[in-house]
């Protein structure tokens, strides 16, 4: 991407961080600002980043991050979107499914695995285990001690 | 929709539900939908998942890189191959290694081997899903050959685990060149057979074209890749797109189909079939001699930092992403696997239909349920 629609992105939110990744351009937005941010890019002509191909979250321990992976068909380019979550219990961000129906899915995924709840969802359910799971096993501080053995 | 389905929809008939599956036998694995109707029109289709989750992901923050292979195969056990060579990729990409170009080629050869056999395992369970059971016999006949040459070179037939980040456990069989021209010259004679058998079959016809149409912008917005966003003209083929291995050295087409139905489903596969043989044939001739791994160190330990790396299986798009804090071990993994978003789009797809098609349609976005669950 060009050194212009960096420009355009930095003009239009002042509070996005850009970062040169190992393999995308990477971009970090405050959790309040997710779905505006989201739908510019998704809406503008210049970016157009109609497939969103992964999300998914990562426990830091002290804060959540959420990654998006974006690709606009028709410029044949990806980026990486970010935002960080902060706390343990009653986490929750803004949903993305209604810009990318794809997310709606990943985003139960990552209820279930890490206990992050997303507002405005339609169909906030579990989508791996079972309705009466005890805790979200990918969190760092998941305890299992049948299943997991600590080498 | 037609007049009488309509008819159908909004007159006496109550709601009711049904459930296809956990066990049911197009479903090729453990997965249910809850499938609501009224008279034998669905009016929506709820995926129920997770039946086999073993958690891979959270196994592979224990494990080391050498070890995370033999579990991606365990997801997507059609493209075995495919599966470990993407994680091969992303772990060499982050350490930059330069593999020799012998291993690209021997790489990319399976990889399209094993579009291959998925494929012919593709054809031969669909067509037995709709009830034309030869399918079957004629499917599995040739794709024997393929797992024989598999077996020959590297002792297992479905979980391959034959390469490792840097190239290959061993170097290959002496007769696997042979073996690949011999298979190659007997499959270009048999793959219009398929066409004779089930293509132009007018029941068949009668049963696919038309049933569970998807437009372009729906696969897109739904994630839905490899053949079956093809199918609908999503140009989302990664050999072409961020080409990989030895993918940037041969001529292919990727075959497009602008109709969306379950039929342009199945003709692209059948299609790529043909493919797969052109790339083999331009490869399997000139392999370079030379070692069959780049040098590793005895650990790895990638950089800090995240990487991603995307390769097409035989069902679509894979993608790895690591997140690594330094350490043998990755902090982070996610598998974004192709059957996972592929699932989701059965909703959209079999409302309004008959319930007699819902098994044409999920037959035709050709799921694999451990790559769904991980």
């Amino acid at each position: 991407m060009t050194e212009e629609l960096f420009n355009i992105l930095k003009s239009q939110f002042e509070s996005v961080e850009i970062k040169e990744g190992k393999n995308y351009p990477e971009f970090y937005i405050p959790a309040s600002e997710l779905t505006t941010f989201c739908k510019f890019l998704k809406d503008d002509d210049r970016f157009s980043f109609d497939f969103l191909f992964n999300l998914t979250a990562v426990d830091w321990i002290e804060y959540f991050n959420l990654v998006y992976h974006l690709e606009s068909t028709k410029n044949n380019k990806c980026i990486v979107v970010k935002s960080k979550v902060e706390g343990r219990d009653n986490v929750s961000i803004d949903t993305v499914s209604m810009l990318w129906p794809a997310a709606e899915f990943f985003e139960r995924e990552v209820f279930d695995l890490f206990g992050i709840n997303f507002n405005n969802h339609p169909d906030m359910r579990r989508l791996f285990l079972e309705e009466n799971w005890n805790g979200h096993p990918l969190r760092k501080d998941y305890i299992d001690e049948i299943n997991i053995i600590e080498r | 929709m037609t007049e009488e389905i309509k008819e159908i929809l909004f007159t006496e008939h109550e709601e009711y539900m049904i459930n296809m599956g956990p066990q049911h036998p197009s479903t090729h694995g453990v997965l249910r939908f809850e499938v609501f109707l009224k008279g034998e029109v669905v009016t929506r289709l709820v995926p129920h998942c997770g039946y086999i989750h073993r958690g891979i992901e959270k196994m592979c923050e224990k494990d080391t890189y050498p070890q995370i292979i033999h579990l991606t195969d365990r997801m997507d056990y059609f493209s075995a191959h495919m599966n470990n060579e993407a994680v091969c990729l992303c772990v060499e990409n982050a350490l930059q290694v330069e593999v020799p170009e012998r291993v690209k080629y021997i790489r990319t050869i399976l990889a399209e081997l094993g579009r291959l056999a998925s494929h012919q395992l593709w054809w031969c369970a669909f067509g037995m899903d709709l009830g034309a059971l030869t399918t079957f016999f004629y499917g599995l006949r040739d794709r024997e050959k393929i797992l024989d040459i598999f077996e020959e070179s590297f002792g297992s037939r479905l979980l391959h685990s034959f390469i490792t980040p840097g190239g290959l456990m061993h170097d290959v069989h002496p007769n696997f060149q042979n073996r690949i021209k011999e298979f190659i010259k007997y499959f270009r004679k048999k793959l219009p057979e398929y066409d004779q058998l089930l293509t132009g079959n007018i029941i068949f016809q009668n049963r696919t074209k038309g049933i569970g149409q998807l437009s372009k912008e729906d696969a897109i917005a739904y994630g839905i890749t490899g053949p079956s966003g093809r199918g609908s003209g999503f140009s989302c083929d990664i050999r072409k797109k961020y080409p990989y291995s030895a993918y940037p050295y041969v001529q292919f087409e990727e075959k497009l189909s602008e109709v969306g139905d379950t039929f342009s489903r199945y003709k692209l596969r059948i299609d790529e079939m043909w493919e797969s043989m052109k790339i083999i044939e331009q490869l399997v001739d000139n392999i370079p001699e030379g070692d069959y791994t780049a040098k590793m160190k005895a650990v790895l330990r990638l950089p800090e930092g995240e990487y991603f790396q995307k390769v097409e299986t035989a069902r679509g798009e894979l993608g790895v992403y690591i997140v690594s804090d330094g350490n043998k071990y990755p902090y982070r993994i996610k598998f974004r696997t192709p059957n996972f978003s592929n699932l989701f789009i059965m909703n959209k797809l079999a409302s309004g239909g008959k319930i007699a098609d819902l098994v044409a349609i999920s037959g035709s976005l050709d799921l694999i349920i451990p790559d769904i669950d991980r």
